[in-house]
């Protein structure tokens, strides 16, 4: 496997990563709350509809010109990659509360446990609230999960690897929540995400300079330069932010997350 | 239909633009940047790297000037009642 190949693959795994843990903290929570049968055939549906979605778009998206998608693609990922990253450096610099699945979890729970369904019950979905909770959970994050990949995918003109990536992500996370039906709190998920932020920045302004009539230097070889500037840069503005927090809060610079999630 | 047309587009202003549009709009003026110096001949590979340098501080200058939330220590689970509580040393 190339680097460019292995940058791709790590890109696309990881960003499916923090998207099925969304989608899974959804579907327990869907499932503990109110019915596991009734969460089961809403993931199963939305499934199905991304499966869909995939056989309709994946075509056209290989008849989009290269050079169009690429500005396209590009100026997407930059802007979804760049306020990624803004929002990791401002939570790893304490500027925003971190991403807790244990707390969102217990949202969705409460919400679920709450809610009364006025439609009645049938066989598969014995419980429509359970039902609907998971579809749009596993179909909102799925979307992004597609989306990711046909990008990711057609740009690099690698869409097989990128869907490999993205299936053993999305299979990686399904098996683990299934086996302790829990809330994936243990997934270090602010640390990818900030991880999950460089690579879309990465790939965004190379794919978005390359379709604008860019020539990076050394070709594909310049994400090789590109990805670690890049995370260097957010580091020393994290650390750079962390000082001037500690300066007025008196706290001290720590890359890593709580002890709680970080330490397993 | 009002509120449905509304609640459409809040969706993808924030599903494309997000919490900051100064960063949208200078992904959008770099990359016409870029295009208008590769059309003029000009090497054109720098000045999304510069847009970059100059873009992600200030987006997050923008947020960062809130109070700073009080950094949770090793098996602590809650954090102080007050954002604005200072962490103990």
């Amino acid at each position: 496997m190339s680097a460019a190949a292995a940058a791709l693959f790590i890109a696309v795994f990881l960003a499916c990563v923090v998207e099925a843990v969304e989608a899974t903290t959804i579907v327990l929570a869907a499932g503990t709350a109110r019915d596991w049968r009734s969460a089961g055939t809403g993931s199963v549906a939305a499934l199905a509809v991304l499966a869909v979605v995939v056989a309709v778009l994946g075509p056209a998206v290989s008849h989009i010109p290269l050079t169009g998608l690429r500005v396209v693609v590009g100026a997407l990922l930059l802007v979804f990659g760049l306020q990624w990253l803004r929002k990791a450096i401002l939570r790893a610099s304490g500027h925003k509360a971190l991403h807790d699945e244990d707390k969102l979890y217990a949202e969705h729970l409460a919400e679920a446990q709450a809610s009364q369904s006025s439609v009645a019950p049938s066989f598969l979905a014995p419980d429509w609230y359970g039902f609907t909770l998971a579809f749009k959970g596993v179909l909102l994050e799925g979307l992004e999960v597609v989306f990711i990949v046909l990008t990711f995918g057609a740009n690099a003109k690698n869409v097989g690897l990128a869907a490999i990536a993205a299936g053993c992500a999305v299979v990686l996370v399904a098996a683990a929540g299934y086996a302790i039906k829990a809330p994936l709190a243990r997934v270090p998920e602010n640390t990818m995400k900030f991880v999950v932020g460089i690579m879309l920045t990465s790939f965004g302004m190379f794919w978005g300079g390359e379709g604008a009539g860019a020539h990076w230097p050394g070709s594909d070889a310049a994400l090789l330069v590109i990805i670690p500037a890049i995370a260097l840069f957010a580091v020393g503005l994290t650390v750079l932010l962390r000082q001037s927090a500690g300066g007025a809060s008196g706290g001290t610079a720590d890359l890593r997350e709580p002890a709680d999630q970080s330490a397993h | 239909m009002t509120s449905k047309l509304r609640a459409f587009g809040a969706f993808w202003y924030d599903f494309v633009i997000g919490d900051d549009w100064l960063i949208a709009v200078g992904v959008v003026l770099g990359l016409a940047g870029t295009y208008g110096l590769h059309r003029a001949g000009v090497v054109a590979w720098w000045l999304l790297p510069l847009v970059l340098v100059v873009l992600l501080p200030v987006s997050i200058s923008r947020a960062a000037s809130g109070p700073v939330l009080p950094r949770r220590r090793r098996g602590q689970r809650k954090s102080p009642a007050s954002p604005h509580t200072p962490p103990a040393s």
